[in-house]
């Protein structure tokens, strides 16, 4: 919640409810005026690279179209092949398979770290910045950084594991290990946005709560299950929603590190929708998978809200 | 709530036996055991930094060695030197900067005009705007980039940093968040300028914006981390490397540098160290910004 501004200077004399309403009555006429110019520039950004292109993505979802050429209409014909390709196919698997690992992953190890750090002892501040730090940095200079650690000839972590006498892996260039390793990438990037919000939420568990409990005789144990834990469902929600969109989305992290291979291993959908889109030159193709992706989106994103509406906790404002 | 527990807790510790001091236990450590598990988990996250930041000042020879080196026997500065002197770096430093300080700038512009007009004024299908602009922020990139890139390429902007800067424009997260911080303002005080004579713009500038600093940072943070960290859209819409941002150049010219790891890692600091420096100096707003905007829209 925003401070409330310390009070300004008013006029000596407040004016009285009539000059404020025929005050408000002059001006109303030039509002209009004066709000529309307000809002033109967003509503033109908006319009324009929002609503509009997503009705041209279903209409180019029925047309075969290559970025050049004019484009043929055929309709139901991209939904029908994206049903029999092989390669959508996977790279639906891969995504959902990423994203059950990443989603709880990250929610636990984010609820298990925020609960370790909320806490005032010494260099928490500093615990918390480490380990949140990786955040901010862009998934490019993750996987690049990654591919430089995991080299498999090169790489720090293989020279790490011949330290231990441990055979050395293929990591990212192991078709059966890739997937896995990017969850771990994500891991280490995302995990500390879930401890940030999990830390912001347990410091917003009123005190007057744990004080009763503990007067109650709850112990450790039982204030965590049932007096912190059950306050957190509404950030629970939030943030399985909002890391499932976001595992879903993910590209560049795999664009940088394995570009979809090996063996089109960790091929996922926004990957198969950029490679039919702008390598391909299928675009129309790319639109019907588009398509599937954000209707995906959209069932997920409503489902919860119905879920959320019936549930008796509420998160306050919108969280998409 | 304290007045009422300060006797409870005392008469709760007066039942302990004497020989332990009250609220205290017995302590094995000089400090908190929760050291022992925090101190390694928060190493665990700082090595994979620490190990970009020590091989970007090594020589190839120690990095490309088996086993590598741990630590870099001496400052080797040949990788920044590669990457400031013949590659692209610095113009593509100069992209990113330019593509994400005018988003911060028209975002804050924008949003607030926008927010504004959306919070306090009435006006003629305010309401479908509203509803029409929040349901934009639910579509996802992938659905409308191929659109977004035949639309930038009609206007002749594909291949050019108007590409970049045109769909960054202001974004309906901006409008929104400012508009739901005008609202939690009191309108006294506009009211008091409104009355006074000041038009809604110079209430805006002079009364509004000096007490939304809050939420003009987040809009402020999260754009410039947003535009600055992307990858997808600049490698849609860019195919030249004059015109390449940091992202998509150091992705690029790892895959054509594979084995100069030194310049590689010199250049993956170069792109890390504006975001990181940002958040190091200003940690808290920063992280006031992602919790408030993911916890209260």
């Amino acid at each position: 919640m925003p401070r409330l501004p310390a009070p300004l200077t008013l006029p000596p004399d407040a004016p009285t409810d009539a000059e404020v309403r025929r005050a408000r009555r002059r001006r109303r006429r030039s509002e209009s005026a004066t709000a529309w110019a307000f809002v033109t520039p967003s509503v033109l950004v908006i319009l324009g690279l929002g609503i509009m292109p997503v009705v041209w993505s279903l209409l180019l979802s029925f047309q075969a179209d290559d970025l050049v050429t004019p484009s043929r209409w055929v309709g139901l014909q991209n939904y029908h092949a994206l049903t029999k390709d092989p390669n959508f196919r996977q790279a639906v698997h891969n995504t959902l398979l990423y994203t059950a690992l990443y989603v709880p992953l990250s929610m636990v190890f984010g609820l298990l770290l925020a609960l370790a750090l909320n806490r005032r002892i010494r260099l928490v501040g500093l615990y918390r910045t480490l380990i949140f730090v990786p955040f901010v940095i862009s998934a490019t200079a993750q996987g690049v950084l990654f591919s430089f650690i995991l080299d498999p000839e090169f790489g720090a972590a293989n020279s790490v594991l011949h330290a231990l006498h441990l055979p050395a892996q293929g990591f990212l260039t192991d078709p059966g290990q890739a997937l896995y390793v990017l969850v771990a990438i994500s891991l280490w990037s995302g995990t500390g946005f879930c401890v940030v919000i999990y830390l912001a939420a347990l410091q917003d568990v009123p005190p007057s709560l744990i004080e009763a409990a503990r007067l109650d005789g709850a112990g450790r144990r039982h204030l965590l299950w049932h007096v912190v834990l059950p306050t957190l469902t509404p950030v629970n929600v939030f943030l399985v929603v909002w890391q499932v969109i976001e595992s879903l989305q993910v590209f560049d992290l795999v664009y940088v590190t394995t570009k979809g291979g090996p063996l089109g291993s960790t091929t996922v959908i926004v990957y198969f929708i950029w490679e039919m889109a702008f390598q391909n030159f299928t675009a129309g193709y790319g639109a019907a998978a588009a398509y599937v992706l954000a209707v995906a989106l959209l069932v997920i994103a409503a489902g919860t809200r119905v879920l959320r509406r019936r549930g008796p906790a509420r998160l306050e404002g919108a969280t998409r | 709530m304290t007045a009422t527990s300060a006797p409870a807790r005392a008469a709760r510790d007066a039942s302990v036996p004497p020989a332990a001091p009250p609220g205290r236990r017995r302590r094995l450590l000089p400090f908190s055991g929760w050291h022992l598990a925090l101190a390694p988990l928060a190493l665990l996250f700082a090595v994979p930094l620490l190990w970009l930041l020590l091989s970007s000042v090594m020589s190839d020879g120690e990095i490309n060695r088996f086993p590598p080196a741990l630590w870099p026997s001496h400052v080797d500065l040949s990788g920044y030197r590669y990457v400031l002197g013949n590659a692209m770096f610095p113009r593509w430093f100069a992209n990113s900067l330019i593509v994400s300080l005018v988003a911060v700038a028209s975002n804050l512009v924008f949003g607030a005009l926008g927010g504004y007009a959306f919070a306090r004024m009435r006006f003629a299908g305010s309401r479908v705007l509203l509803v029409t602009m929040l349901a934009t922020m639910a579509i996802p990139f992938q659905l409308t980039m191929i659109p977004t890139f035949l639309v930038m390429k009609r206007l002749g902007l594909i291949d050019s940093l108007g590409a970049l800067i045109v769909p960054s424009l202001v974004t309906p997260f901006a409008v929104f968040l400012l508009r739901q911080f005008f609202l939690s303002l009191p309108r006294e005080l506009e009211e008091a300028a409104w009355i006074d004579g000041c038009s809604r713009l110079r209430v805006l500038w002079s009364v509004v914006l000096p007490l939304s600093r809050p939420a003009l940072s987040t809009v402020a943070v999260l754009t410039f981390l947003g535009t600055w960290n992307d990858l997808t859209w600049p490698l849609i819409a860019i195919n030249h490397d004059v015109h390449y941002t940091l992202q998509l150049g150091l992705t690029t010219f790892q895959g054509q540098h594979h084995t100069k790891w030194s310049a590689v890692m010199a250049g993956n600091v170069i792109t890390v160290l504006p975001v990181l420096l940002a958040f190091l100096a200003a940690q808290k707003s920063f992280i006031q910004s992602i919790t408030s905007s993911g916890l209260k829209g």
